[in-house]
């Protein structure tokens, strides 16, 4: 293969971009796998994770957006009004027509002069909103942009899904390098048609192709994205302090850092899924905020998304001194994870809105 | 339904924008642009912190139209660390249960559904106990 071509694979900003604020959220109810053993299996299974999140009964991914959002504000330290994007990825946007962005936008003082849109890939929006905001900051077209990824997933009751599909999320300000805490070095993407995993408009519940979501899709697309991000930036898994992957379960991210050479020490920080659960478009970017809770300046972190049907995102990052001056402006990550309140079955059903009242 | 109503207030619902008096620097909540204190007129906009105590409160179990899914809820009235009082629902509660002092902070959360399923969501402020650090 022509050596000019398999190097222009990784795609970087014209001007030099990064993260100037980051912020997450988790709600504060715990569902532990053990109770949804009790109600659908007898008490008979193998959990993929201790717990989950879940959402109250008075939010959903447009109020956990902006909480989520003003810690990254609080951080970013930046007027509102310079924010010229705010895109939310997400597969649990309330409204089927209306957008959440409006809204986020609305309430954190960003509106009017700015483009406001929800995207939607799976569980891999979230990476996109990052990217997108990364392309239009690093274009010139505006100073800042806000990438959000944040869900409150839903699983069928008894399906195996029921156990991770949980609620959270993160939020990333995206600006000039000069101002940011960490940089990004460049983005690959990797995206093929594949049917893992799908819903169709209307149903309540997604479906999925059971074995078929492992080799040919999580596994497939995050090796290919990340070995090429890799091979054209130069960079080798052990210059990495902290690798982050999507986390649909406790396994899967785990098998796939040590395919790719990374070591468990690496992936330690940012692998929350088995105290939260698979936060969907929030997985991988609040994956992300507890590593840069934890980060030095000099530290490299690597990131990589999926998303069904199917497709992956892989980020390289170098963090600056600006790390030291802001992880302390907000609630940190684990903060959030450990105001825990465990609820039971009943508790779940009814705040899912599996109880109807009418 | 009351669209109009509802966008006019989006603003100070969603963030505590109110207002500061600029003769005697009181902070107002909610706005409306002259002063409770001097009676000057106050049209610049000030945003809370969101901070403040429970004052009083009460317990909510029959609920009105819009509100059923959510009972029971606690009602307080919080007096904010600027010094205005305003009523809101408190939410996250848990087991902790409530106590007059107890210190709170604002967030933005769904408030309630306008008319059934099909209608538009109302979303506005509403405190919790405030998460420690
Ligand atoms: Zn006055």
């Amino acid at each position: 293969m022509d050596n000019e071509q398999t190097k222009d694979k990784v795609m970087k900003p014209s001007l030099p971009v990064g993260i100037v604020g980051y912020g997450a959220y988790v709600p504060q109810y715990r569902l532990p796998a053990t109770e949804i053993s009790r109600i659908w299996r007898g008490g008979l299974s193998i959990e993929p994770i201790l717990e989950k999140s879940v959402p109250g009964i008075d939010e959903d991914v447009i109020t956990m957006s902006i909480e989520a959002a003003r810690n990254t504000l609080m951080r970013a330290e930046v007027d509102p009004q310079d924010i010229r994007a705010v895109w939310v990825g997400s597969e649990s946007h309330p409204y089927a027509v209306k957008p959440t962005s409006t809204i986020v936008a609305e309430a954190l003082g960003i509106t009017p002069y700015t483009q406001a849109a929800d995207m939607e890939f799976a569980c891999k929006a979230g990476s996109e909103a990052m990217v997108t905001a990364m392309a239009m900051v690093g274009s010139g077209m505006g100073r800042y942009a806000l990438a959000i990824g944040m869900d409150t997933a839903q699983g069928k009751p008894g399906d195996v899904l029921e156990y991770t599909t949980a609620a959270g999320g993160g939020a990333f300000l995206i600006g000039p390098a000069e101002e940011s805490l960490a940089v990004i070095d460049g983005v690959t993407s990797y995206v093929t048609d594949t049917p893992d995993f799908w819903r169709r408009e209307h149903q309540k519940y997604p479906e999925h192709g059971g074995r078929f979501t492992g080799q040919p899709a999580y596994f497939k697309h995050i090796l290919n994205a990340v070995n090429t991000l890799l091979d054209e930036l130069g960079t080798t898994p052990a210059e990495y302090d902290f690798v982050i992957f999507h986390q649909p379960n406790t396994k899967f991210p785990q098998r796939v850092a040590k395919e790719l050479g990374f070591t468990p020490s690496q992936l330690e920080t940012g692998l929350l899924s088995p105290r939260i659960g698979n936060t969907y478009a929030g997985s991988s970017l609040i994956g992300l905020t507890a590593v840069l809770d934890q980060a030095e300046p000099g530290d490299r972190i690597l990131m990589a998304s999926f998303g069904s049907g199917a497709g992956s995102d892989a980020l390289s990052f170098q963090v600056t001194e600006e790390i030291l001056s802001r992880k302390g402006k907000a609630f940190s990550t684990e903060d959030y994870i450990s105001r825990r309140t465990e609820i039971d079955y009943a508790q779940y059903a009814r705040m899912r809105g599996k109880i109807t009242l009418k | 339904m009351d669209i109009p109503r509802h966008w006019r207030l989006n603003k100070q619902r969603y963030a505590l924008t109110g207002e500061v008096c600029p003769h005697c620097d009181a902070k107002i909540f909610p706005p409306r642009d002259v002063c409770p204190e001097c009676g000057g007129e106050a049209k610049t906009e000030f945003e809370f912190s969101g901070k403040g105590e429970v004052y009083s409160f009460t317990d909510i179990y029959n609920a009105p139209e819009g509100f059923e899914e959510t009972i029971p809820y606690t009602v307080a009235l919080v007096k904010l660390d600027e010094g205005p009082v305003v009523t809101a629902q408190l939410t996250d509660i848990g087991d902790r249960g409530v106590e007059i002092g107890m210190p709170v902070e604002m967030i933005t959360r769904k408030l309630r559904s306008d008319g059934d399923e099909r209608g538009l969501l109302v979303y506005g402020y509403k405190f919790r106990p405030q998460v420690s650090v």
